[in-house]
């Protein structure tokens, strides 16, 4: 794990990436990168989140500074901004089930080439899947998902790396951890090895790439 | 007692102790203000909580503790959190007992369409899919009709949100199930004949020879 200044870890993602963010409605999204991702004015990215929030907020920042050229989400009903953008061919969306959207990043991250879910059967989210029979249920086959950049936002981080997280603000953040090439993390408190008690420890260290300072 | 009260007081009746729930938006999210003080059950919110309490008082909200529109909630004690890899396998695994849900169309056999208008409005399913496919049982709190449309149809129109079908509609005239994938008229809603409630409904509905009033 690498200490980096908020300016330094933006500039280490191109223009093009494709990154998964945390978040829920906001809430757990690493609103510091995401300003900076604003303030560098990367281009053409790939979003992977829960949703894009709303105008003005978190992930929803980045759609109103049209930086994003596609998002894969399960929900975008509450930014009017993404559903403009999409309906005018400026974005391209992936709607997907939020269970199946975890659940494939999930599956990036764990070595797993996707899940079979029973979500979506008999409806439109099938087609084109490949459904399989397991004990006679049938299920759709859902591919892993990866990312070139995970950006995470966490309660603690000790000198380490290791995080934990708050309230409902964990959400996707844990799970995006393990699914990208590079993870770099802000949070809202440094601590000292230690402080995070080992049974605490939600994401381990070794998952981290990069540190963001605060101050 | 307005339509929304109605439902939302039916619904409640239908929860016991210990059960984990999930309330959707809108109508359902009213069935928490009508739980008997006797019946305590677990409130999950799909964003990674069980435990739900009611909308904090002025200034004790964080902003870390939100429900799953963003919301700010209080946890009450022995909730907990977790993230949303657990909070759908929760759903999908059948260990929400009720989920209550609403509907844009449901069909004379139980299928639900709630989450899509083509050309209309695209939100995406969220958990929508998720939740009718995995919940034990699956409620729909909704209004009768839509602009004096009926919303329970002999065939859905819209997309469908899951090939399971619901397990009981809730609406302001009527309290109907889908025993062996029928449409069945169960209860009617306060002062409402049963001529009303078909009146209001396309699909066919197999009615007892008593259908009694909803007692709220």
């Amino acid at each position: 794990m690498k200490t980096v200044s908020l300016a330094e870890a933006v500039a280490i993602i191109p223009d093009g990436a494709t990154l998964m963010i945390g978040g829920f409605m906001g809430v757990g999204t690493p609103e510091r990168l995401i300003d900076e991702l604003v303030r560098q004015g990367k281009r053409n990215l790939t979003v992977i989140a829960n949703d894009t929030a709303v105008p003005g907020q978190g992930i929803g920042k980045l759609v109103d500074a049209g930086l994003v050229s596609r998002t894969i989400a399960s929900h975008i009903g509450l930014n009017p901004e993404t559903q403009k953008q999409m309906i005018a061919g400026k974005m391209a969306v992936d709607l997907i089930p939020q269970g199946t959207l975890i659940e494939r990043i999930r599956a990036g991250g764990f070595g797993l080439g996707g899940v079979l879910t029973p979500t979506g059967v008999g409806t439109i989210v099938e087609e084109g899947k490949q459904k399989v029979q397991v004990d006679g249920k049938t299920y759709l086959v859902e591919t892993a998902l990866h990312a070139e950049f995970a950006l995470i936002d966490a309660f603690l981080a000790d000198y380490l790396g290791n995080l934990s997280y708050v309230l409902t603000a964990r959400n996707f953040n844990p799970v995006i951890a393990m699914a990208a090439d590079t993870t770099i993390v802000t949070a809202e408190h440094i601590v000292p090895v230690g402080l995070i008690a080992p049974d605490h420890v939600v994401t381990p260290a070794p998952l981290v790439d990069y540190l963001v300072t605060n101050g | 007692m307005d339509a929304q009260t109605i439902i939302a007081k039916r619904i409640a009746q239908e929860l016991r102790s210990g059960m984990l729930v999930n309330l959707g938006i809108g109508i359902p999210t009213m069935v928490a203000n009508f739980v008997p003080d006797d019946v305590k059950v677990f409130f999950q919110s799909e964003n990674g909580l069980i435990g739900t309490g009611p909308i904090p008082e002025q200034g004790m909200g964080h902003r870390l503790l939100t429900d799953a529109g963003g919301r700010p909630v209080t946890a009450l004690p022995g909730a907990c959190t977790f993230d949303s890899a657990m909070s759908f396998g929760l759903i999908r695994g059948g260990h929400v007992d009720i989920t209550v849900l609403g509907a844009l169309q449901v069909d004379a056999h139980g299928l639900l369409a709630n989450w899509m208008i083509p050309g209309k409005m695209v939100p995406g399913m969220g958990g929508a899919m998720d939740l009718v496919t995995g919940a034990k049982s699956v409620i729909i709190a909704m209004q009768h009709t839509a602009k004096g449309k009926p919303k329970i149809v002999n065939k859905c129109t819209l997309p469908l949100t899951s090939a399971r079908p619901v397990d009981l509609v809730v609406s302001e005239l009527a309290v109907i199930a889908f025993p062996d994938g029928r449409a069945t008229l169960l209860e009617r809603g306060p002062g409402v004949s049963v001529e009303q409630i078909v009146a209001g409904t396309e699909a066919k509905l197999a009615i007892p020879e008593k259908v009694p009033e909803m007692r709220l």
